[in-house]
């Protein structure tokens, strides 16, 4: 079965004063199938941000392809990437700053079909309003009458109005509070059963990638160092750093989290810094399994040892070995 | 230490805080958990008097400082108290920092209002301080500029700065929050070995439950400007008492099997002015009783574990 959306060797650059670039992405390549979520992870500044305006084209590839159902978005331009983009839309983090607070909720969620010239817009942000759990009498009101989370389910409205097949959450859920939340994740497991959606859902929460994705990949300095079934990745990770990002998850008693989980690895240094790149492996000033040949050799996202496929892919030059005696526990 | 009793906190919008205690002893760590707009972090301002005073009136209760009632202390004396006695971190290590100065600058002028420090003996000093949070290299590194430091480096220079006096008390508003998990765990592990070696007393105002979990040895649980609940860590998140402490630990993804439906909790936080005169948390509570909206709970449970709920979960 061909995927829903390919992307390949997805790279884009920004400039950083004179001949100096900055790699934001640098060579992701993944399949999305139909109805899948796939989850992105990573620390501020790793490019998962960048990853998701770059499919959406709200930023321009240097190069790579992004084929959505055989067409490749990375040069479409004018009528034919906006058409394109009625298929992808995207939901950001902050729900004050992403509606206009002078529009009222039927245009803010209607608007939509307006630019894509689509019929019957008061009947279908009536059926958006349904869809997303919010009363009728929310299309009259304005975005400050609202809390975060209602805030939310009107940015969902408007990234549904045209009928995505693919939806791409920046952090979506991030500044919500415990209790909602809960709410918007629970809105976003019923539309995707409900519509068969497929989703590209960006995140620095673990737990929260973890509860609504079928895969993840872990993003560091612009690349993917491990993608692996959710539940694989989490109930045995192979990259150092994936290690490192979960042991840090402050976990409560008693949690699905806390059972099995190593002691914590506090990982020196800094997030970091995308114009400062080092030689090697990209993780390897912060690793604390490093050796000799990292600090040379760039390792590649090959299957994991002892697989096959494009199921488990880690790219360490000593995946998954026990890293115990290197000051981290593993099990 | 420090002791909260019956604090009540009011502005035009109506009770912000109503009727808390709080209490913290030298070396404890109290986790101040709750959502946003529930008063925690109102509560953790008036300790230091730094409410905004025109908005926001203390309306009754006293919070004592080692025996000595600081809310009724003028202007004056309350600046002798903070930085020397109690210490704060804010959340925002970008906006609290002044982006003109030097951390030489920055944190000099702590030293030198408090502790009369100047010239060399103060440069050393701030040198001693940084290297202490993780930020060595003396000379070099007091003369840079906060845009020159990563937000965890920033958190960093903002813990040097509330430690410069050695606080008996150091409140941190979310100190973490806008860090990465892999910083967090930096910055949760400095904290924890300032308190060890200075047998520093540390409320953490927090929405994340974990962070809690790892950090604190007791709990106090606010919902729309009451404590609900409080109590020891390891108590609290293996039973809670009150509902909404057992709704809040049901809903977290972790503890939940990845992909299931979350037990939600429906509705939101009323807000103030339009809380119920009973339990806030009543209209959104699975177990509500017909009384819970329209009297005051009673509190239920131990002296070290309580919660306000008619309908105790344990």
């Amino acid at each position: 079965m061909t995927p829903l959306l390919s992307v390949v060797d997805l790279v884009k650059h920004y400039p950083a004063g004179g001949a100096r670039k900055v790699l934001a992405l640098d060579g992701i390549s993944f399949d999305l199938a139909e109805g899948e979520v796939l989850g992105v992870v990573g620390e501020s500044g790793c490019g998962k941000s960048t990853l998701g305006r770059t499919i959406m084209r709200l930023a321009r590839p240097t190069s790579g392809e992004i084929r959505f159902r055989g067409t490749d978005l990375a040069g479409l331009k004018g009528k034919t990437l906006k058409a394109a983009r009625a298929e992808i839309q995207m939901v950001f983090q902050d729900p004050f700053g992403s509606l206009n607070p002078r529009h009222s909720v039927a245009t803010i969620v209607g608007e939509p079909l307006v630019v894509h010239g689509r019929p019957d817009r008061a009947a279908r942000v009536r059926e958006l309003l349904d869809l997303v759990g919010l009363p009728q009498t929310a299309a009259a009101r304005l975005p400050h009458e609202f809390s975060g989370g209602q805030r939310q389910r009107i940015a969902i409205a408007r990234a549904l109005a045209l009928s995505p097949r693919i939806l791409v959450a920046d952090e979506a859920v991030s500044a919500l509070d415990v209790s909602i939340q809960s709410q918007i994740i629970n809105l976003f497991a019923e539309l995707r059963r409900e519509l068969g959606l497929s989703m590209i859902f960006i995140s620095h929460d673990l737990s929260v990638v973890r509860h609504v994705s079928d895969r993840i990949a872990v993003m560091y300095f612009g690349k993917f160092v491990e993608t692996a079934p959710a539940e694989d990745l989490f109930r045995a990770p192979l990259h150092p750093y994936t290690r490192a990002l979960m042991s840090a998850i402050p976990k409560l008693p008693g949690s699905a989290a806390a059972s099995g989980s190593s002691r914590r690895i506090v990982l020196k240094g800094d997030v970091p810094n995308l114009a400062f790149r080092p030689d090697g492996c990209l993780f390897h000033p912060r690793c604390y399994a490093m050796r000799d040949r990292c600090r040379h050799e760039a390792p590649e996202l090959d299957p994991a040892p002892g697989e096959t496929g494009d199921a488990r892919l880690c790219a360490c030059h000593y995946a998954g070995e026990d890293l115990s005696d290197t000051g981290a526990s593993g099990s | 230490m420090l002791r909260i009793e019956d604090l009540c906190l009011e502005a035009g919008s109506g009770v912000l805080v109503d009727g808390i205690d709080l209490a913290v002893d030298a070396g404890e760590m109290l986790g101040l958990v709750g959502e946003s707009g529930c008063g925690k972090t109102i509560t953790a301002l008036s300790v230091l008097g730094l409410l905004p005073r025109q908005a926001v009136r203390v309306t009754q209760g006293r919070i004592l400082f080692n025996g000595r009632d600081i809310a009724s202390l003028d202007d004056d004396e309350m600046n002798t108290v903070r930085g020397n006695d109690i210490s704060m971190i804010f959340q925002e290590p970008m906006t609290s920092l002044n982006p003109v100065m030097t951390l030489a600058d920055q944190i000099g002028e702590g030293l030198a209002l408090h502790r009369d420090l100047h010239g060399a003996r103060q440069a050393s000093e701030v040198d001693r301080l940084l290297a202490l949070v993780g930020l060595p290299n003396g000379p070099e590194q007091r003369r840079r500029y906060p845009h020159q430091l990563s937000g965890g480096q920033r958190q960093r220079v903002m813990i040097a700065m509330a430690l410069a006096c050695e606080p008996a008390l150091l409140i941190a508003d979310e100190p973490t929050t806008a860090l990465d998990v892999t910083i967090q765990a930096q910055i949760l592990d400095l904290i924890g070995e300032m308190r060890a070696r200075f047998g520093m007393a540390c409320i953490l105002v927090t929405h994340d439950l974990g962070v809690v979990a790892e950090t604190c040895d007791t709990v106090a649980v606010m919902y729309a400007g009451r404590i609900v609940e409080q109590g020891p860590v390891a108590d609290v998140f293996r039973t809670p008492r009150h509902r909404y402490t057992e709704a809040l630990l049901r809903t977290i993804p972790a503890a939940n099997a990845p992909g299931a439906m979350l037990p939600a909790i429906s509705g939101t936080v009323p807000q103030p002015g339009a809380r119920p005169p009973g339990c806030a948390f009543a209209e959104r509570c699975h177990e509500a009783l017909p009384q819970c909206a329209g009297q005051r709970p009673p509190r239920d449970g131990t002296k070290e574990h309580f919660a306000m709920c008619w309908n105790p979960a344990s």
